[in-house]
């Protein structure tokens, strides 16, 4: 186990030096940069959904929430450290608060899709109806619909004129995205992890060992929406520019599309997959021919009707069987998203 | 005299109309096996309910060690120390046998500790050979096996187990009975059973329910001589 | 008085824009447990559908109250044989393949009509309570809500397809052992569900301004009515109804219309923590 777990890191370690070395070359560091902020976005969901079977339809919330604490402490203090922090800290704390209210309320999946779907609008309308010059927070203007541009992007720690921007800005998007990912690789191999794991699998089951459910799905929940604020924030600074889309339907539908299409269950597959599709977005924005939200659609349904798994296990199990070493066990057979409904 | 580890008072649970368990008064004394019988919907599974918090009874008490644990969630009174297995397998299907039985082992003790106990139950349940296997492959009886391996890794003082013997061979069923009775040197236990020869060969007192009530409780031989329990019991299954 | 008046008419109107928003969800619900979250995109379509048939110079009451539901529920056909009907039982993969559909109905819009608003003018004209002008076209609606309660009521409670539908509603398994085939039962349902999305959509269509994103308005609040509904169709419907119309409403004239909206969804998040399966499952138990 300890062995493995090493590995792992080195492996984590050696194979993102590469990319962070070989992508620039590729694609520009500017494109870059958002899909790496997307792709922990993906995993902030692909955490909550694909480890703990929470199924969350507003992970946007959490996001725009990151986004807009950095941008409003940042408009506030004029420097970027303490922003950065709360932007991560305030999303997990709502979290929490909300976790708590759905799991201890015995909400099942549907419900709690339900709740936080609407939750993600109420944020979204109520952002939206902020125009007038009365919603302040401190030297911030909210400005509705128009967002808030214009505050203090990232800096060195300390120095507010020391400008992190253009390509270092993607190294330290980089460098956060691997940090992340390895802190999420430690909590999965961690107790917590493998009953996070449990509690999705049976929940019932869990309880009646005597672990409260409750409380560490609302951990959990928690965990997964102070990444989502982080990239917010990263994103805000990325945009230099927030505005209520960040906490729209359409952004909490597409980081799912992200999920199922890279992978539940799976720690790379939420990356891959917002990686791969925010880049697929890029360019047929170029084109005009196809409507995108189309495509993004189309390829939703196909693969929750074919492909319900995902690309990352399916390139998985493809991969051990022609090395003919029996496939490894992916938990993510879907069971999670069944409802105990109809 | 024992103490009593388990006591209902007046236990009632509606569904609606139906009334699934019916002022029940039990009292269960340390490391005593007693067995629940009765005829199908008889209340049995709704009175395990109730009392391992899976349902909230409409009326009545429920203490465990003279502590009143009505109304506590399930997580609470499992962690009282109390191992549940319920009629319809509750496992975790895409995990293995070992981990399964890590899960329950790591509430009580710690990551180190939790592995030693679970590879000693696996030795002790004969599951060995399937330890690496993933729940949902594996046949019902040793489903079955591997959630009593759930409960006895724990190391319970109180035991209630929901039909553990249904879909085993008599091969797993006498494996399984051997278990229950080490169990009992240190923990009460309880079974709904409807497999007459599996009680036979390991009760004493037997508590009958019918239609949520209890009917009579009473040694072995005497409830299964007992005219009213053959009529309720074999009138409903013959 | 005159402002009461006013203030009743704003009130029914509400609920009975809810419910007309959420019958066809309610029913495909109810029937199949099945949540079409592109229900908003069947409204939209029904939109579109209205206005197109206008243009043509169609009447615009039988574009609305015809065309409309008819190619709406004649998509909704193509739908269930293409996609929901190979994730029965799979709520949650249902809920996202629609969530997909309503995407590609969305793009499938945008490049047919574009990415502009477009709307016809409410066929019913105004008049005046003392001060106060009040829509003619909100009685129109209110009308029309109850129509529908009232001939959802008679068809399930009346007719032979309403009492089979009733006996899918409580165990799905029963119409299967009557011997009617749930197969052909659902396409049904689906059918008459979208069909009823469609004519929602195009009744409300005079009120807004139509464009292809219009859907995303409709879907949360459809939701959260069934939802907090709970098991009975058309109680539910109604009763959830008129608790979000009624909270919606008093926010609207206390505060403003987005707190008026914020509340209502406020609103829907208390319930369902409080009665996680709905009023009716605590209130109108039994009740169709
Ligand atoms: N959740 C529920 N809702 C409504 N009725 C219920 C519920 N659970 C149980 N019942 C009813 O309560 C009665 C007792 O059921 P219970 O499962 O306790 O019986 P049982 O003795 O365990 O039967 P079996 O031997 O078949 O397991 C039955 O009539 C059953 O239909
Ligand atoms: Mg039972």
């Amino acid at each position: 186990m300890e062995r493995s777990a090493k590995r792992d890191v080195v492996v984590t370690l050696i194979v993102s030096a590469i990319l962070i070395a070989v992508m620039p070359m590729l694609i520009g560091t500017y494109t870059l940069t958002v899909l790496v902020i997307y792709g922990m976005l993906g995993l902030s969901l692909g955490l909550i959904w694909g480890f703990g079977g929470i199924l969350c339809f507003g992970q946007a919330a959490f996001f725009g929430l990151g986004a807009y604490v950095y941008a409003i402490a940042a408009v506030n203090i004029g420097e970027s450290t303490l922003p950065m922090i709360l932007a991560v800290l305030l999303p997990g704390a709502f979290a929490a608060v909300l976790g708590a209210v759905m799991f201890y309320g015995r909400l099942t999946d549907v419900y709690l899709g339900v709740i936080t779907l609407v939750v993600t609008l109420i944020l979204f309308k109520f952002i939206n109806s902020t125009a007038g010059p009365q919603y302040v927070i401190g030297d911030a203007r909210l400005g509705g619909f128009n967002g808030i541009p214009g505050f203090q992007t990232l800096n060195v720690p300390g120095d507010s004129g020391a400008y992190i921007w253009g390509d270092a800005y993607f190294y330290v998007c980089a460098v956060a995205l691997v940090i992340v990912f390895l802190l999420v690789t430690w909590l999965l191999r961690s107790s917590f992890g493998r009953i996070a794991i449990g509690i999705r699998e049976n929940e019932t089951r869990m309880a009646l060992i005597g672990y409260d459910v409750a409380a560490r799905k609302t951990v959990l929940f928690a965990i997964g929406a102070a990444i989502a604020g982080l990239a917010g924030a990263l994103f805000a600074n990325w945009a230099e520019i927030v505005t209520p889309n960040l906490f729209s339907l359409g952004q909490s539908a597409e980081i799912i599309i992200w999920c199922i299409v890279g992978g539940l269950g799976t720690r790379l597959g939420p990356i891959v997959g917002a990686a791969g599709l925010a880049y697929l977005k890029f360019l047929l924005g170029q084109q005009s021919m196809i409507d995108n939200t189309l495509i993004m659609g189309l390829v939703l349904v196909i693969f929750v009707l074919f492909l319900p798994r995902g690309l990352v296990p399916a390139v998985g199990s493809l991969w051990h069987a022609s090395v003919g070493r029996t496939a490894r066990r992916r938990p993510a057979n879907r069971r999670m998203r069944r409802a105990r409904h109809g | 005299m024992a103490e009593t580890v388990l006591e209902t008072a007046g236990l009632t649970m509606r569904f609606g109309g139906v009334t699934a368990s019916d002022n029940v008064d039990f009292k269960l004394k340390a490391r005593e096996l007693r067995c629940l019988i009765g005829p199908n919907g008889a209340g049995k599974s709704t009175f395990f309910k109730c009392v391992t918090g899976l349902l909230t009874p409409s009326e009545g008490h429920v203490f465990m060690r003279g502590q009143e644990v009505t109304g506590w969630m399930p997580h609470q009174v499992a962690s009282l120390g109390v191992g549940i297995k319920t009629q319809t397998p509750n496992v975790m299907d895409a995990l293995s046998v070992h981990e399964n039985i890590w899960l329950a082992a790591r509430r009580f003790f710690t990551p180190v500790e939790a592995v030693a106990r679970t590879d000693d139950v696996i030795d002790r349940l004969a599951l060995g050979s399937i330890a690496r296997t993933d729940l949902g492959q594996l046949a019902h009886g040793e489903r079955q096996r591997v959630e009593l391996g759930l409960v006895v890794v724990t190391d319970p003082w109180l035991v209630l187990l929901d039909e553990p013997a249904a879909g085993m061979s008599a091969a797993d069923v006498d494996r399984m009975t051997g278990i229950i009775l080490e169990m009992t040197r240190s923990a009460a236990v309880v079974i709904v059973e409807h497999d007459m020869q599996f009680i036979r060969s390991i009760a004493e007192t037997v508590t009958v329910f019918h239609q949520g009530a209890v009917l009579m409780e009473d040694h072995v031989d005497r409830v299964m001589t007992d005219e009213t329990v053959r009529r309720v019991y074999l009138g409903k299954k013959a | 008085m005159d402002i009461s008046f006013v203030i009743l008419v704003e009130m029914l109107y509400a609920i009975a824009s809810l419910v007309l928003i959420s019958a066809g969800l309610a029913v495909v619900f109810g029937m199949m447990k099945v949540i079409n979250l592109a229900h908003g995109e069947f409204m939209m379509m029904g939109g579109y559908a209205t206005i197109t048939a206008v243009g043509l110079g169609v009447n615009v009451f039988i574009a609305m109250l015809i065309v409309a539901p008819l190619v709406v529920g004649l998509i909704g056909l193509v739908v269930e044989r293409l996609v929901i009907r190979h994730l029965y039982g799979r709520l949650v993969d249902t809920m996202l393949a629609t969530w997909g559909l309503s995407l590609v109905f969305i793009g499938l819009a945008t490049m047919i009509f574009g990415n502009t608003t477009t709307g016809i003018s409410t066929p019913i004209p105004g008049f005046t309570v003392g001060a106060y002008q009040i829509n003619g076209y909100n009685f129109f609606i209110i009308v029309m809500a109850v129509v529908l309660v009232i001939a959802l009521y008679a068809v399930l409670k009346g007719t032979r397809a309403g009492l089979i539908a009733r006996g899918t509603m409580q165990r799905s398994d029963m119409a299967a052992a009557l011997g009617y085939s749930p197969d052909r039962i659902y396409m049904a349902t689906f059918f008459f569900g979208s069909a009823l999305s469609g004519l929602a959509g195009a009744i409300l269509a005079p009120l807004v301004g139509l464009v292809p994103t219009s859907g995303g308005a409709y879907i949360a609040k459809a939701f959260i009515t069934v939802i907090a509904g709970g098991p009975s169709l058309i109680a539910g419907l109604v009763s959830s109804a008129t608790s979000f119309g009624l909270v919606n409403q008093i926010f609207t004239f206390a505060v403003s219309p987005v707190i008026g909206e914020v509340a209502l969804l406020i609103a829907a998040v208390i319930l369902l923590r409080a009665m996680p399966q709905g009023i009716t499952s605590r209130f109108f138990k039994g009740k169709l």
